[in-house]
């Protein structure tokens, strides 16, 4: 019955409407596909022009292919390029951002499932207010805490270290991960809860046992989320850190600012590439589970 | 004999919101209580209370003589099955039913053998390795009765099992669980808004109505002896008769003076010796009024009324007509000749009236 209804119009129309189908389906693929070709333009540009040599570059057109495939720039971009003084590349700085990023990204997902489950599963006098609170400690703009964070960081002994830029994008960063976490939670019925009350489990044994088996779907979103904000960050490293301890940005942003007499814009392009490939990384692995987790409802079961 | 659940002056409000007041109830061990009343009526908030998972705020409550004012549902002694049955979605039904043994630090071997006897009781033994994901209703519901068995509790909760089953596997569950009190002779409450549900379970019934208890006894007595208006109505399928009357003494007893639309009132006779005011609702179940002829004794009076709509239902047939202004509904026999817009004698059992006060409700005789 809705079949035949549903096909109606095509028979009384049925030329018009198959070529109106198809021009519009013609459209809509051109147009995804300008669009598409211009946000990867700029990326086309980045990775032919890091595999040409320095000479291509100044003869050549920017769009060209590299006539002769050099992996020069890469090199110099991960081992040896000057990021002020030091000419060591991005590598010891890749590391730090590592050291930054990993434990910064499982502190912050952490705490942020154990909060939101607090405040989903048990609700104690003021916790609505305090999940609101933590809200608004997302709106905060980074600029405004860059003081108040420094005087903390140096109270603590952490200024300028590894630990203290982990400390900051945890605390920046438990806002986003206890909003995941706790709207996560809020569509599991409380009843589970009551039933592992019951059963004899504590506040522990049924987050570890029941709720933290449960959020595979969510600790993807968050650790994707946490991963790209702290891997990415530049305004805190650069504040944050002293010689040493700087993040793969803040290292980027030194390469290509240093370089004195000619630019080498291969090594430059090179090392942007490289500063880039972790969070590209994680968006091509987890990519499809960070849409099924941001669509991820209530349990059934 | 001690009774196993005691409360006493039981109050409960959340903020300013008095949701139970005043809760006075107490059972045997062996005892089935099934608390019923309308959805929002308190149950699951009482039945809460009881495992601990809600403080009271206001009067006792012990099991098995310990008060339990400072006792953590996981020391109280009982088992809870859920209405949403809360089983644990990423265990497997094995792990779901021993996973409270476990958190006890029960030792391996006993969780074991446990596990096997409460699978084996219910049924459930092929379906141990599976997630409550991939089981129907019915086996997630023997899941959620078996993880509260294996812990053989001093009392069990049971909060509307039934009431996410379709209704022939409620049928079956229901007299499985009617068995399995047998079996056990443990003492459970249980919540339900299915008054046929109470009936069929209960050794003791609690009706409820906006957290206040409206009536406690056995399902007879709150079958035949409803103690007002509320219970009359809620309980039974289809509902008592509740018709208004004028009542005048005279010799022979007390006359009940029902008006009709049509013609004369009607006039019945009860025989008993009342003490009854002017104006009464007469209550009448539909069983206790039967076609003329078929129905028998000193008690009996027969009387005219116009059927208006007549539905078979199988076993028997109900004949509704209109008397005092209300709607009056009568289960007859299935071969009744009744037929719609035509009058029928009507045979009223008086002896099974009850009279009810018409303002406050509360029941007379
Ligand atoms: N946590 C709560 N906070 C406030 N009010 C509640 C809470 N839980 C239940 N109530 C209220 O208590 C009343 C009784 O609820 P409940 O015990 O669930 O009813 P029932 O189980 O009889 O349907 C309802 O009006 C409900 O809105
Ligand atoms: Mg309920």
């Amino acid at each position: 019955m809705i079949d035949l209804s549903m096909s109606r119009p095509a028979e009384t129309h049925p030329r018009g409407i198959a070529w109106g189908r198809l021009a519009l389906r013609f459209s809509l693929y051109l147009f995804l596909g300008l669009f598409a070709l211009y946000y990867l333009m700029p990326l086309f540009v980045m990775v032919t022009t890091s595999l040409k040599s320095l000479e291509e570059i100044r003869t050549g057109s920017l769009i060209s292919l590299p006539r002769e495939v050099t992996f020069e720039a890469w090199r110099t971009a991960w081992s040896g390029a000057c990021t002020g003084i030091q000419c060591e590349g991005l590598k010891p700085y890749f590391w730090n951002s590592i050291l930054i990023a990993v434990p910064g990204v499982a502190i912050s997902t952490l705490l942020g499932a154990l909060n939101g489950y607090v405040i989903a599963q048990w609700r104690f006098r003021g916790s609505n207010l305090i999940f609101s609170l933590m809200l608004f400690g997302c709106f905060i703009p980074f600029q405004v805490v860059l003081l108040p964070m420094a005087r903390v960081l140096g109270e603590m002994g952490l200024a300028g270290s590894i630990s203290g830029l982990i400390f900051v994008h945890v605390i920046y960063g438990l806002g986003f991960t206890t909003l995941f976490f706790r709207n996560y939670y809020v569509t599991i019925p409380n009843e589970l809860v009551k039933a592992a009350k019951v059963d004899g489990a504590g506040f522990v044994r049924i987050f570890w046992s029941i709720f933290l088996p449960l959020s595979l779907p969510i600790i993807v979103v968050t650790v994707i989320w946490q991963f790209t904000q702290i891997w990415n960050d530049f305004l805190f490293g650069v504040s944050f850190s002293q010689a040493g301890t700087q993040p793969v940005t803040v290292a980027l942003n030194n390469i290509v600012n240093s370089t004195t007499g000619v630019k080498e814009y291969n090594v430059d392009m090179a090392a942007a590439i490289i500063a880039a490939l972790p969070t590209l990384l994680v968006y091509v692995v987890a990519g499809k589970y960070f849409i099924r987790g941001l669509t991820a409802g209530s349990v059934k079961g | 004999m001690a009774p196993i659940l005691d409360i006493k002056n039981l109050h409960k409000s959340y903020g300013s919101v008095e949701i139970l007041k005043d809760i006075n109830v107490s059972i045997d061990p062996g005892d089935f209580l099934v608390l019923v009343g309308p959805s929002g009526c308190g149950k699951s908030t009482l039945l809460n209370c009881i495992a601990g998972l809600e403080p009271i705020t206001g009067g006792t409550l012990s099991i098995g003589g310990r008060d339990m004012a400072d006792v953590t549902p996981k020391d109280r002694d009982i088992a809870m099955v859920f209405q949403s049955y809360a089983l644990y979605p990423t265990m497997t039904v094995a792990k779901n039913i021993t996973f409270g043994m476990k958190v006890r630090g029960v030792d391996a071997a006993t969780q074991d053998r446990k596990l096997q006897e409460v699978a084996q009781q219910l049924q459930i033994e092929p379906l141990l390795n599976r997630r409550p994901g991939q089981l129907s209703g019915g086996q997630r519901q023997r899941v959620a009765m078996g993880r509260a068995l294996v812990r053989d509790p001093k009392l069990f909760l049971f909060d509307e099992p039934l009431s996410n089953l379709d209704a022939k596997l409620r049928v079956e569950m229901r007299s499985e669980i009617k068995k399995l009190h047998q079996n056990l002779g443990a003492s459970m409450v249980y919540v339900t808004h299915d008054q046929i549900e109470a009936m069929t379970l209960a050794t003791k019934i609690v009706v409820m109505k906006g957290g206040v208890i409206q009536q406690i006894g056995t399902p007879s007595e709150i079958y035949n002896t409803p103690a007002n208006l509320f219970v009359a109505d809620f309980m039974g399928s289809p509902a008592m008769n509740l018709i208004p009357a004028k009542t005048r003494k005279n010799g022979a007893g007390t006359i009940l003076e029902i008006t009709r639309a049509d013609g004369a009132p009607l006039q019945l006779t009860d025989t008993r010796n009342q003490d009854l005011p002017n104006d009464v609702l007469l209550g009448l179940r539909p069983e206790d009024i039967a076609e003329a002829g078929f129905r028998a004794g000193a008690s009996v009076q027969e009387a005219e009324c116009l059927v208006e709509m007549v539905e078979p239902a199988g076993a028997d047939t109900y004949v509704t007509s209109h008397l005092g202004g209300a709607q009056v509904t009568a289960r007859l026999h299935a071969e009744t000749s009744a037929l719609a817009g035509k009058p029928l004698s009507l045979a009223f059992d008086l002896a099974k009236v009850s009279y009810f006060e018409p303002n406050s409700g509360m029941r007379l005789n």
